[in-house]
């Protein structure tokens, strides 16, 4: 089984650690390199992109200032579509509900596609827990569920292993869960990927419940969205005869129409091709198609939590692409294990605290430190998240719930590059204020955070500068 | 107080009262690809379904039957209620079950539309396209559409969809990028797409 993330140690000794394998960084960097390069291209081909961008920020922060409304319509939409709608304030209610459907239905197995918010909850922890077994069954979830390991990446949990890696894990694991991997299993991808559709195929024909989460759930039509490219989610979504959906309630999209701006910034910012292989809609009940029960779980767990903080808010925007990740020179450099939680990355770094809260645990408090604020995120987030300003905001939200005892030094010197960084200064300074904050820190004495870096002094080269060099730069 | 109740509550108290302003969404976006030429967005089309190794062949109306025999050839087929198209050898939809579906090599199906930009198909599982199950099991999936089903972009496609049916968007044939980002096609969805596309249709 998967295993949690609970009792990690703080960002800075989990990366320190991180930073030291070699082998993880070899492999970080290929993939992250491969999937920039790809989304650069697909990316530099849309001419309307940034109208796209500022179209997907203007529509997602409409929906979370009416969230009330746009909720309640969706829940009508669901119900008239021949959904039940179910409401669960936290991970606990979450897991609860989604067992109760199962158990009700003498399931002693669900099938899964990859769900962030499941995921979040730990649902397949809390299903085993009930005697009930969740098969992840995408790739990547699966490589990470055989190897009792913890996903990385948002996209692609298994990111931090490499093919061969990926061949033993296969070779040794799959036989103890159902179909064992052919004995000349080699580590040639398209072998690997072979192997998965051979052991997943019974778990697929068989299943009674599947368990999904959604991309977009829209207001006005109750559709729901699953973006994938394997065809385990069409597998899910349409054998099973009892469907459950764990949505965030995020997630919503005002009209269908406003579809048209997420299926063009989903799939280039995320795998960089111009369409994933394969998106599924599906409004309830369709009769004498797919799943004849239908269940959707609006999540709240922290969202509205989120949805206080005026500067964080619009980190619910978030779509869950991982463009960020793939761009940050810290993520490349630790992996995604150093944060934490199943949200990795400059969004992680921001998601977390926003959902969870500061000043409960420095595990969460130590994020918003995990960045350079280089500005790289905010340039490839689809959505436009200005995750350096939510970084900032919440750094000091950290200092402010420390205050009595003595802040932090690494809190004080970055607190020192936010407040410039907070007054609304250009992101090219913000670049260069990164490098004055690390300096500062190092002078105050912040040692753990920067020794843990791979760059020990300011870069001369800024990253941003780097990347337009190198071609990275995708205008 | 119900768990909707408490929801609901603190998603009022987050927003607070603040002014509710609904920003201006900018559409610019959709007039995009509008002014391309039919046979432009018909090679376009092509190119990219092409791009993602599927296989794409191009041909008219009176052909069609001819295309379809060759292209599921010695193997078992099945195809949906409505097809308008015969295919030699087939079997009809009859409700068969996932596991009886799996033993049939090759599925055959019209399509709602075709997008151009992405080289995608879209099935919107009316007339002649099936229940999802049926184009998702067998390894092959020929499908057929018309060249004036292709529209140039998403927004075209997305506006001509009706959201109370179910959708499957297909671009290539199934595939994964999760082993160090490389593309594979074929994992669990069908390994081949074949999509035939009927100039004067
Ligand atoms: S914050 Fe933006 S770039 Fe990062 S995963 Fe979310 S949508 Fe993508």
């Amino acid at each position: 089984m998967t295993g949690t993330f609970v009792g990690m140690p703080v960002f800075p000794k989990a990366a320190r650690e991180a930073v030291g394998d070699s082998q993880l960084r070899r492999n970080l960097a290929h993939a992250t390199g491969t999937i920039r390069a790809k989304r650069a291209a697909v990316v530099g081909e849309v001419e309307e992109w940034e109208e796209l961008r500022l179209a997907g920020a203007a529509i997602k922060e409409n929906v979370l200032l009416h969230l009330d409304e746009h909720l309640v319509r969706l829940e009508e939409s669901l119900t008239k579509a021949g959904a039940t709608v179910h409401w669960a304030s936290d991970a606990e209610e979450a897991c609860r509900i989604v067992g109760d459907i199962a158990a009700a239905h003498d399931a002693t197995e669900v099938v899964k596609v990859k769900s962030m918010a499941t995921q979040e909850i730990g649902l397949n922890e809390a299903l085993a827990a009930r005697g009930i077994d969740a098969w992840e069954t995408d790739l990547a979830e699966l490589i990470v569920q055989l190897g009792d390991d913890l996903s990385s990446h948002i996209l692609v949990p298994a990111i931090h292993r490499n093919r061969a890696e990926i061949r033993e894990i296969f070779a040794s694991a799959m036989g103890e869960v159902g179909r064992p991997a052919p004995d000349d299993l080699t580590d040639e991808p398209a072998r690997l990927a072979e192997a998965a559709r051979l052991h997943l195929r019974e778990k697929f024909l068989r299943a009674k419940v599947g368990v999904s989460g959604a991309n977009f759930a829209v207001a006005e039509t109750g559709s729901l969205v699953v973006v994938e490219s394997e065809g385990n989610g069409r597998m899910c979504l349409t054998l099973p005869e009892v469907l459950v959906s764990v949505v965030g309630i995020e997630k919503i999209l005002p009209t269908w129409d406003d579809l048209d701006v997420f299926l063009q910034l989903l799939p280039r910012s995320a795998t960089g091709e111009r369409m994933n292989p394969y998106t599924s809609v599906w409004s309830g009940v369709t009769p004498d198609d797919g799943p004849q029960e239908v269940h959707v779980v609006l999540l709240d767990n922290g969202r509205t939590r989120a949805l206080a903080d005026e500067v964080g808010r619009q980190a619910l925007r978030c779509i869950r692409c991982s463009a960020c990740l793939n761009v940050c020179p810290v993520y490349e450099r630790t992996g995604g294990h150093a944060y934490g939680s199943v949200y990795p990355g400059p969004i992680g770094a921001i998601l977390n605290p926003l959902l969870k809260g500061v000043g409960h645990d420095d595990q969460t408090d130590s994020l918003p430190y995990a960045s350079t604020l280089c500005g790289a995120c905010f340039e490839a987030c689809p959505v436009r998240i200005d995750i350096p300003s939510v970084l900032v905001e919440l750094r000091s939200q950290v200092v402010d719930a420390h205050r009595g005892g003595v802040p932090k030094p690494e809190a004080v010197a970055m607190k020192a590059a936010g407040a410039t960084l907070a007054s609304g200064r250009r992101l090219g300074l913000a670049e260069r204020l990164a490098g004055t904050g690390i300096r500062l820190a190092r002078r105050v004495g912040a040692r753990p955070w920067t020794q843990a870096r791979d760059l020990p002094d300011p870069p001369a080269e800024s990253f941003r500068a780097w990347w337009r060099r190198t071609g990275g730069d995708e205008r | 107080m119900s768990t909707r109740e408490e929801i609901l509550g603190r998603v009022r108290q987050a927003i607070g009262d603040t002014p509710r302003p609904t920003a201006e969404v900018p559409r610019g976006y959709r007039g995009v690809g509008e002014g391309l030429d039919r046979s432009a967005v018909l090679a376009r089309f092509v190119e990219r379904v092409e791009d993602y190794r599927a296989t794409v062949t191009r041909c008219r109306a009176a052909e069609v039957a001819e295309v379809l025999a060759a292209a599921v050839t010695g193997r078992s087929v099945v195809v949906p209620p409505g097809l308008p198209w015969p295919v030699p050898g087939s079997v009809d939809d009859t409700g068969q079950s996932a596991a009886e579906l799996d033993a049939i090599d090759a599925v055959v199906s019209a399509a709602a539309l075709g997008i151009a930009e992405t080289g995608t198909v879209v099935l919107d599982h009316g007339p002649g396209q099936g229940r999802r199950a049926l184009t998702l099991v067998p390894d092959l999936h020929v499908c057929v559409l018309g060249a004036a089903q292709v529209v140039a972009g998403v927004p075209q496609a997305v506006a001509r969809l009706d959201p109370a049916s179910p959708q499957t968007w297909i671009s290539g044939p199934s595939a994964t990028s999760d082993i160090e980002l490389d593309r594979v096609e074929g994992v669990h969805g069908p390994r081949t797409l074949h999509v035939v596309l009927v100039d004067d249709l």
